[in-house]
């Protein structure tokens, strides 16, 4: 089955969905906020399956309180799991220090992820040993576990209220990490779009429960005539004044990207 | 002026049922500001926005975030934190920390991201997890790591492994919306539980909120304490010496409406309560109290020799406008030249007390003689023993004359020679006494950890990405292995130490690899590594700026005093001048601008301090309108806070900001007494055509006991001071305290024989 993965856009998406959620969407006097909440997440996640592969290219904009600004480049390359999270290859374009270092990661729907990091200064593959996901990501204020593979499985659900937002009706839900200890939230709130149930904005709670990030994403197009990707996403740290933005470019979808591709010894090969 | 004074002495008795109420009322409408006053509770309220050390400290901030920190201290009574109950503890409190209000970031022993090679991983893991199920073996094997980590050693855990620290980040939201009371209470409230749970540890709490919390507590605090105690004495000093309990009452009413008219207009403009504004109300109240006495004294001398209540009170007026008024002004410009002060609680302390001082001439002068005129008041016509003592007093100063004036002359070199002694000392620490529960704490942190004077240094590598670059790593290096071999220095947070860490893991932990890597892309694919891996809050954007142009390196000291952390940082610039110009910077943080506070305000207060001099001298030969004796009054005006100094030079030493409002301040007041005797001395001399020797007796008995009283009221009120918890009140009341003793002894026995040497001498 489908899943996002490492600096997939498809944010939040979740997973399959079995036929008995769909008679609970039918049933809806039936339906607790908890059930609806995690039907939404289905219903995404179902919506974006199937895709197979992709590419894209990322730019991530830092900016400091003060505004000041700094640019790295990464291409990504996605390659759908069936029954498990997605494969994730990461490579460094920019800042040119870090240029070839590539990161593959294959996600898990449940337990930790596998990590491999090609440093190529040291021409060594490490595999990464750790539970730590709540960590800045490159100094950005997008955290690993942020950008990291989204599965259903990794949150609880709640739906909150429907509500317009940017002129799009929306399903306003709560989720909450289901690996309390290494997850730097307590709860985050997002939007998704009732048509094409695309997210559009986040809110991250710490763990004191203040809200400490938003989220919002924007300019998403359609591809293969099924799957939205967008084109901007920003966040900005509430507590710091930091703020960082990623912006995507040059999706490739059906690229014929194979688990060839993604193990530890491909990793020095990637250019 | 003399009809003037004439008139208002009429004007006063005979609208006195007019007068009464609508000053009362005018009094209460002032006051109701009160209301509008708020305590400020920031430790850099000291600073101004000009402040070029200030200036630099936010820039840092703004560059790598602003924090504010709330440090726990655990001591195991055991004197072992390594021991399965005390590491649980560790983990409970990290825990729990990260659940206070705004906190953003919690480092301890048992969240240390501690890194080690296994086979070709890389594992990145908190130090110490689940410390119930570790075995001795596993616990032995933390404390061999934790003893070993440069970022930890006297930073998080002492040398021997008996004391550790939990420091918690907070980062107050800039809106403001927050109150630092309730991030404090939060804390107390965790400490407390701490306390509870584990009564095996001792835990001591402290950082920059609890400092924060203190500057708040501090004017709160001395109100409670002293305004009561200042109160109680006025009170009893008044009934004394006036023996009359209208008059007392009288007396009481106009200080009373002189501290709340003052505090209310405070309220109406805005100004916040400060430590060191927050003693307006003492020193308003001392200061309201001279007025009412003077004018007091001559009601009751006249009323003795028979004259009627009424006019007697014109007679008072008459007699005492003229010096009530120039002591009011003269007090008011030595309050009001405290606004060249750099430090704001201190312009706002000279504008309050200023506004309290001259409502206390207006109701003196206005108020307090229609009330006694309403008043049935009666006196007993036998004259006081006062008057005898200073009739004795006057012969004998008189008849000793020169032997007095000489001895005069030592004392007043003695004492002030003792200045050569007085050294600078700002540590904010010790602004609080013992009484502040984080005093102790600080100074425990100080005994045993890294102490909280902090000198940051922002090292620019001048490019984007350059802290890679090997040379500026291995400056870095450099920088931070030299502050480690200086004596004073306890801590030094680099992130050097984290990529030499770094590379011995990424070469299966050989410790021959515990070196600085020797490539820049390589560092850059470490950090890249280190930060990928790194929990919630712990990452390194608050040491590393967002171009990765920049690193912040944090020195810790004990508390070593202005003079330690000047020296130090001027040292460390040094080198950074001699090894490598281009990253040449001053060092910054809180300790670096305190350490330059008191420089700062005497230099902008020596401006102030002329000026109130030039000013109150220009009045002195005005009012009196004579030239000499203009001059003349200046060395009994200005010699006493010399005298002061000298004295405190010699028993003490040490001064901090309090010193730079001091001269300014004491001109002011000690005018009064000088004012006093030369205008009475003046007065007998013109009036009643008496030669020097029975004006200087005529002086003695019309304001001997006027200038006595006011004098104890002044070292009372001064004295109360001195026992403010606040160490910048402390030394400011003790010092008044001093310079006013001086100068009722310079006044009553240099100033006379001064005038007769003068007189004798033409």
């Amino acid at each position: 089955m489908t899943t996002s993965s490492l600096f997939s856009p498809r944010y939040l998406a979740p997973i399959f969905l079995p036929l008995s959620v769909f008679l609970l969407i039918s049933h809806v006097h039936a339906e607790t906020p908890e059930e609806k909440g995690l039907a939404i997440a289905m219903e995404a996640d179902r919506r974006d399956s199937g895709f197979k592969d992709y590419t894209a290219e990322m730019t991530m904009i830092l900016r400091n309180k003060l505004g000041k600004e700094s640019k790295r480049s990464i291409r990504s390359k996605t390659l759908e799991v069936a029954e498990d999270g997605d494969k994730n290859l990461s490579i460094f374009d920019s800042p040119k220090d870090v240029k070839g270092t590539a990161f593959l990661t294959f996600s898990h729907k449940t337990g930790d992820d596998d990590q491999w990091l090609y440093l190529p200064a040291l021409k060594r593959v490490k595999r990464i040993n750790s539970r730590n996901k709540s960590g800045s990501f490159m100094g950005s204020e997008f955290a690993y576990e942020d950008i990291a593979s989204q599965e259903v499985e990794k949150y609880s659900y709640k739906h909150l209220r429907e509500e317009t937002y940017q002129g799009q009706e929306c399903f306003v839900n709560e989720s909450y990490p289901v690996d309390r200890k290494n997850s730097g939230y307590s709860k985050r709130i997002s939007w998704v779009d009732k048509t094409e149930y695309r997210l559009l904005k986040v809110e991250f709670y710490d763990r004191k429960k203040s809200l400490l990030k938003t989220l919002t994403v924007s300019g998403y197009q359609q591809y293969l005539g099924t799957y939205w990707r967008p084109d901007s996403m920003d966040i900005i740290n509430h507590q710091t004044g930091k703020s960082t933005t990623l912006l995507w470019d040059n999706y490739q979808f059906g690229t014929g990207l194979t688990d060839a591709n993604f193990n530890a010894t491909s990793l020095k090969r990637v250019r | 002026m003399q009809r003037v004074e004439n008139w208002i002495g009429i004007i006063v008795v005979k609208y006195r049922w007019l007068l009464i109420p609508g000053l009362l009322f005018l009094a209460i409408f002032a006051a109701s500001g009160m209301r509008f006053l708020a305590f400020s509770n920031d430790s850099r309220m000291f600073f101004s926005e000009e402040n070029p050390q200030l200036q630099a400290l936010e820039s840092l901030e703004r560059t790598y975030t602003k924090v504010e920190n709330v440090l726990y201290i655990i001591a195991p009574k055991s004197g072992n934190v390594f021991e399965p109950e005390t590491l649980e503890a560790i983990e409970f409190l990290t825990n729990e920390s990260w659940k206070l209000p705004f906190s953003s970031r919690v480092n301890s022993l048992s969240n240390y991201q501690h890194t080690k090679a296994f086979e070709d991983d890389l594992v990145v893991a908190d130090l110490i997890s689940d410390s119930a199920s570790l075995s001795p073996q596993e616990i032995a094997d933390i404390k061999a790591i934790a003893l070993s980590q440069p970022m930890l050693v006297n930073s998080l855990i002492d040398k021997k492994g008996s004391v550790t620290a939990i420091n918690v980040n907070i980062i107050k939201p800039d809106d403001g919306s927050y109150k630092i009371e309730d991030i404090n209470s939060a804390a107390v409230r965790l400490d407390q539980v701490m306390k509870d749970k584990y009564p095996f540890l001792d835990t001591y709490l402290t950082g920059g909120v609890m400092i924060d919390t203190a500057f708040g507590e501090a004017p709160k605090k001395d109100m409670r304490s002293l305004i009561p105690l200042m109160f109680t004495f006025l009170l009893f000093l008044i009934f004394i010496s006036l023996r009359s309990v209208f008059a007392t009452t009288a007396t009481l009413l106009v200080i009373i409406l002189s501290t709340i008219t003052g505090l209310g207009i405070a309220g109406w403009i805005g100004i916040l309560l400060t430590p060191a504004s927050a003693n307006a109300p003492v020193i308003i109240l001392t200061l309201a109290v001279a007025d009412s006495i003077h004018i007091l004294v001559t009601l009751f001398h006249q009323m003795r020799r028979g004259t009627s209540r009424h006019k007697a009170i014109q007679e008072s007026i008459r007699v005492n406008l003229q010096p009530v008024l120039i002591t009011s002004v003269s007090t008011a410009i030595g309050f009001l030249t405290m606004n060249f002060s750099d430090a704001p609680p201190f312009r706002d302390l000279g504008n309050i007390v200023a506004m309290g001082v001259i409502s206390a001439f207006i109701y003196s002068v206005f108020f307090m003689p229609a009330l006694m005129a309403v008043l049935p008041i009666r006196v007993k016509q036998t004259p006081t023993r006062q008057g005898k003592i200073f009739a004795i007093l006057a012969d004998f100063i008189i008849k000793r004359r020169t032997p007095i004036f000489w001895s005069m002359i030592v004392l007043i070199l003695l004492t002030s020679s003792g200045i050569v002694k007085i050294h600078l000392n700002d540590e904010f620490i010790k602004y609080f006494d013992h009484s502040y529960p984080f005093r102790v704490a600080s100074d425990f942190s100080s005994e045993h950890l890294a102490g909280l004077e902090i000198i940051d240094w922002d090292l620019d590598s001048g490019e984007e990405g350059g802290i890679n670059d090997p040379q500026f790593l291995k400056t870095v290096e450099d920088f931070a292995n030299w502050f480690r071999e200086q004596p004073e220095v306890r801590h030094v947070y680099t992130i050097t130490d984290i990529m030499k860490r770094l590379n011995q893991n990424m070469h299966g932990d050989d410790p021959a690899w515990y070196r600085l890597p020797e490539q820049r892309d390589l560092a850059a694919q470490y950090l890249l590594l280190y930060e990928m891996n790194l929990p919630f809050g712990l990452d390194l954007n608050n040491r590393i700026n967002v171009d990765k142009s920049a690193t912040r390196m944090t020195i810790s000291t004990p508390n070593i005093g202005t003079a330690g952390v000047l020296d130090l940082e001027r040292r460390g610039r040094k080198w950074l001048q001699e090894h490598s110009p281009d990253m040449s910077t001053y060092g910054s943080g809180l300790s670096i601008i305190f350490s330059y506070i008191s420089e700062r305000n005497i230099r902008s207060m020596l401006k102030g301090s002329i000026l109130a001099l030039a000013l109150i001298s220009l009045i002195m030969i005005a009012a009196l309108r004579d030239f000499k004796l203009g001059i003349l009054s200046l060395i009994p005006n200005l010699t006493p806070a010399f005298m002061a100094f000298g004295v405190w030079g010699i028993f003490v030493g040490q001064v901090g900001l309090a010193v730079s409002v001091m001269i300014a301040m004491t001109l002011g007041i000690v005018v009064d007494d000088t004012v006093h005797f030369i205008s009475k001395y003046q007065r007998g001399r013109k009036e009643h055509e008496m030669d020097p020797e029975d004006a200087v007796r005529y002086a003695f008995n019309t304001v001997g006991t006027a200038i006595w009283v006011t004098t104890l009221a002044l070292v009372g009120g001064f004295g109360v001071l001195a026992f403010s918890g606040f160490q910048i009140n402390a030394h400011m009341g003790a010092m008044t305290t001093i310079t006013i003793i001086f100068a009722i002894i310079l006044d009553f026995f240099f100033l006379p024989t001064l005038l007769l040497k003068l007189e004798n001498s033409k």
